[in-house]
Formats: structure tokens, sequence, C-alpha cells
């Protein structure tokens, strides 16, 4: 497993890196930490003991390194601002965020598979030339916007949903999911559109293929060809896709989290750079930078699951891959 | 958004129609290209005209007329909670997202080029290093750094164009990487070596040329992604600074009087998607035109 190996190690460097930079940038933020935690009256020879205190006096590679190796064996630091662990303090968010991004990834595939198949029946025909442009539209509208439309339509107007709040799955499954609909289709109305476009493109090429003709030739009728023939050799596109979008959900996350009220881990970041908590923003960071890395390598594990031309590992993509 | 619109296998008598139906495509732009294109023209020649336009200024409060629904007298689009005008708002808004629109992919696409030419053409541990540079850079979430860049750099319209312009290079960078790769190789570039041109002459005299246009088809994939970041940006307050009016602030502001008042955040939702849209129309007929040409030519 040697192409294995390399690939864990070049995503250790990309790690490394990850981390790296977003040190250096909250180590460029304005404003002294130490003077904030000291408060405005205290004697600078305080500042200085505070400062000592939580190690800020030490060379930047030293706090660097001192960092880093707290992340490997699992000691994220602790809050300037709140003194929650970091750790803890995103743990305990994993799973809202979580839950927000897996079921508007549902939601878009399960509007995406279906658009895709009518598109592919009939390229060019009116059916795709009316999804193409629904798919032009909903891709022109964030998902803040669109929040606030759903918020509009379905909780103010129409009162049927709730327009912020959050309940942890232990409140039982309808009081969790109900409050989760709005956030979850508003990333989803966006994200469906490019799931939709690799699988309408990959299908039509699939329909190409000798043995599509073979199964039309024995007389199965169009819905079972597209079904039952196309559709798993069309999703290998739209699977790395899946992957890729794990970066843009969570940064899409992190908007939506912050509109519907979720406490969720985009939230803590959005609150960690407003109340400049540094160890708590440099947490996040490198947390989603984690999280992305390892979602593509399972992508990676599950495009090799599904088809079994790409066995190995590695011998995939080119040397980004 | 992925790419999709590539031409795939058909069969001969298929080939022919779609030979045809590009010529046609080709003669005239049509409705989807000059529909969306009037309406940016409008709002580019409106936005570069604002201070000649007689508007209010976009921060005069109005007291006279608080929250007053469009069509009122003297304010057609109405007035926000603080009764400045939204029409002129909208207008010194559009400044703002049409600047971040156009200069943050100029920025980053310039300098993805250069880092994908350099990798795509000498290879090794150049090509190694920015691709684990540009790894790591995708790895974190753009809103994150976006976040992180706000807020250390603070939200000047040129920082906000500089920090965006960072998320575009990975993928300017990748594709001109493969591109190089493509003709590093090719006669005339050998040539050009043997006749002892420099490794600077040859990226910018022999490659560059050949991989500018596919690029630049890529810079206006790009234009609408940057109105909508720079939206979501300044929508939780980390662009522009507060005086300044931005579509994203506004439809922020709205929010908390959706119900007795939409329109102060209906009107720049509005804009701001038909704006994006227009830019996605008219950039995917030229981008359609502009295969089918080079299809032509092959």
């Amino acid at each position: 497993m040697p192409a294995l190996l390399r690939r864990v190690g070049r995503l250790a460097v990309v790690l490394a890196v990850v981390t790296l930079i977003t040190f250096l940038l909250v180590a460029a933020l304005p404003g002294d930490v130490a003077l904030d935690i000291a408060g405005a009256d205290a004697s600078p020879q305080e500042v200085a003991e505070i400062r000592a205190e939580i190690g800020l006096d030490r060379p930047l590679a030293v706090r660097y390194l001192d960092w880093v190796s707290g992340i490997v064996t699992g000691d994220w630091g602790q809050s300037w601002r709140t003194g929650e662990r970091v750790w803890d303090a995103i743990a305990q968010r994993v799973p809202a965020s979580l839950e927000l991004m897996v079921l508007a990834q549902i939601i878009a595939v399960s509007l995406a598979i279906p658009a895709a198949l009518l598109c592919a029946r009939a390229p060019d025909g009116r059916a795709d030339r009316i999804i193409g442009f629904l798919a032009f539209g909903s891709v022109s509208m964030p998902s803040f916007m669109t929040a606030v439309l759903l918020i509009l339509l379905f909780s103010l107007t129409l009162g049927w949903l709730p327009a912020t709040g959050y309940e942890p799955l232990s409140a039982g499954l309808r009081a969790n999911l109900v409050p989760m609909i709005l956030p979850a289709l508003s990333l989803a109305l966006v994200e469906w559109t490019a799931l939709m476009r690799t699988l309408r493109a990959e299908m039509i090429g699939v329909l190409q293929e000798n043995y599509i003709a073979l199964a039309r030739a024995k007389g199965m009728s169009d819905r079972r060809i597209l079904v039952a023939h196309a559709l798993r050799p069309s999703s290998f596109s739209m699977i790395t896709l899946l992957g890729l979008q794990v970066g843009r959900l969570m940064g899409g996350s992190i908007i939506i989290e912050q509109i519907f009220g979720i406490p969720g881990v985009g939230r803590l970041l959005v609150t960690s750079v407003f109340s400049r908590d540094f160890m708590m923003i440099q947490g996040c960071v490198t947390f989603f930078a984690l999280a992305y890395v390892l979602a593509n390598f399972c992508t990676d594990l599950a495009y090799a699951r599904l088809d079994p031309r790409v066995r190995s590992l590695g011998g995939k993509a080119g040397a980004h891959g | 958004m992925a790419d999709v619109a590539a031409p795939m296998p058909v069969g001969a008598e298929d080939r022919h129609a779609a030979a045809i139906a590009a010529h046609r495509r080709r003669r005239r732009l049509g409705p989807m290209f000059w529909i969306p294109a009037a309406w940016l023209a409008v709002l580019i020649a409106a936005a570069l005209a604002a201070s000649w336009l007689g508007l209010a200024p976009p921060d005069e409060i109005d007291w006279m007329a608080i929250q007053v629904p469009p069509g009122a007298e003297g304010h057609v689009l109405g007035t926000d909670v603080l009764g400045r005008d939204i029409l002129s708002r909208v207008i010194h808004g559009a400044r703002v997202s049409l600047t971040v629109g156009f200069a943050a992919p100029a920025i980053g696409v310039g300098i993805g080029l250069a880092l994908g030419m350099a990798a795509g053409y000498f290879r090794g541990w150049v090509d190694e290093a920015i691709g684990i540079l540009i790894d790591a850079w995708l790895a974190i979430p753009g809103l994150a750094v976006l976040l992180l860049f706000s807020a250390v750099f603070g939200g000047s319209l040129s920082m906000v164009c500089l920090s965006l312009g960072l998320l575009f290079i990975p993928a300017a960078a990748r594709i001109t990487r493969a591109q190089t790769l493509t003709y590093a190789n090719r006669e005339f570039v050998l040539a050009a070596r043997a006749m002892g041109a420099s490794d600077t002459r040859i990226l910018a005299r022999e490659i560059l040329p050949n991989i500018i246009w596919p690029l630049m088809a890529f810079v206006m994939i790009d234009i609408p992604i940057a109105i909508v970041i720079e939206g979501a940006l300044s929508f939780l307050g980390l662009s522009v600074k507060a005086p300044t009016p931005s579509w994203g602030g506004m439809i922020a502001e709205g929010r908390e009087h959706i119900e007795d008042s939409s329109w102060i955040s209906l009107i720049p939702t509005a804009v701001m998607f038909v704006t994006v849209l227009s830019f996605n129309l008219a950039g995917d007929v030229i981008r359609r035109r502009f295969a089918d040409t080079r299809e032509a030519a092959i």
C-alpha cells in the first residue's frame, strides 16, 4: 500500500501548512490579548504577568510548535475568553453542524437525481431546458438570500416552520428535525445544481455506450434503462463532487448557522472572530480543514468501492489528486 | 460550479445537426444574452454615474419619510428604518458589488496563472510545493479565510477585493498548470528553446498567449461567485464598513423588520439575484459560443 501511505504523508504536509497559515493569520490579528484579559486599568506588570502565564512572551516559532504538538496529542488549548477547552467546545457543537450538512446533502441529492434523469432522457428537450433554467436561477441565489426568503414565506407568512432555534436529538426526532428543515433547505437549494449538472453530463455520455444500446434493443423501457443501468455508472463524478462540496457546505453552514441560530462549529467560529478569541479561531479553522481533508479522503475510498476499475488508491487522479 | 457544457460524442447525423445549430447560435447571441447584458449595462452605468443621477446621498436620513414603502413621493423604492433612500443605497451598493466582482477574480486568476504556469513548466519540486500550498489553501473553507482576513486587515474595499481574490487562486492555478503541461513540450516551445530563448521569454511569449483565453472564460464564471461571496460577507457585517452601503448589508439590516417592511430586504435581494443571474446567463452564452468556435477551428 505505498500509494496509500504517500497520500497520507501528503495529507499530513497539507495539514501542517494549514495550521501554519492559520496560526500566522491569527497571530497577525490586531490587539493585545494580555491587555484584554487584564483589563484597561491593570498595571504594566500585571499585563506582563498574564502574558507570561498564557505563554505569549515566547517567540512565534515556539508558540506554533507548542500549539501544533498539542493538536496532535489531543490538547487543543483553552479559550482565553471563556476558559472553555477548545476541543470540548468544538466537539459539543459538531453534532448540530454535521446534522445540518448531512440533511442539506440528502435534500440536494434527492433533488439532483430525478432532475438529472429527466434532463438526460432528452437532452435539449423541454424538461432539460426548464430544469437548466431553474438551476441557473437556483445557483444565482446565495444561501443567505434563500434563507431570508424561506423564513419570510414559511415562518412569517405561512407560520408552518420556526424561523430559528435548535433542539438536540435527545429532545426527540420531530423536535430536532422540524427547525432543521429551513436551514438544510437553504443550503441544499444552492448545492443541488452542481450535482445535477455533473450527473446529467455524465449520464448523457453513459447513454451512448454499447450496453445501453443493447438494453434498448432488448426492449427495456427508457425509465428502467435510466434507473437500473445508467445511474450507477454515471454517478462517479457526482460522488467525487459530494466530497468536494464538503468545503463549500462548511462555508455555507457558517452563515446559515448564524442566521438560524444553530449552535454549530460555524457559529462558534463567527462568534470567536467577533470576540477575537484567538485559540478558539485557530481550533475551529483547523477542525474545518481536518474535516475537509478527511471527507475527501473518504470520498476517494468510496469511489474505489463503487467503481471496480479504480481499486488501487492513488492510481486515480494526477499529481494533485 | 462544475463546467459540464463539454461536447459529447454523437453520431454523424447528430454532429451535422449540431454543427448547423452551432452555426446558427454563433450568428446570433439571442435574448438569453441581450436581456442580461442590458440589465448589466444599466447597472454598471448607474453605478458609475451614481453621483450625477440627482439621488439623495445614500446615508442621508429623511426624517419625514422613515420606513416608507416603495412608490412614495421622492423615494421610488421607499426608505429603510433610518429613512435612507433605498434606490440610492442600491445603486451605491452596486459600486461595491461590481468592484469586488471584477477585481477579485482578476487578482485571483492573475496569481493563479503565475503559480500554475510555474508549476506546469518547471515541474519537480516547484510543482510539488505549489501543489501542497494549493491543497492547503483549498482545505480551509473560503468564508473562514475571509472572516480571518477581515478581522486582521479590516474592511476596506481594497482589502475585501484582495482577500476575496485569494479564493480564486486554487482553481485558476490548477487549470493553468494542466494547460501549461500540454504546451510545455510542443514543437514551437522546443524550437524557441533551441533558439536560446530564456524560460521567462518562453513562458510569456510562447505559452501565455495559448492559455490566456480559456482562462478568460473562467474569469467570467468567477464574477458572479465573487459578488455572492461579498454579499455573504457584508451580510455578516464583515465587508466594507458601515456608512458605505452594500447589498448584503442592506439585506441583513432589513431582516429584523422583514415582517412589517419586507421591501427593505427584498429590494436588494431582488437586485442582487437579477445581477448574479445576468452574469451567469450572459457568461454561459459567451462560453458556449467560445466552445463552438474552438470546436469549429479544430
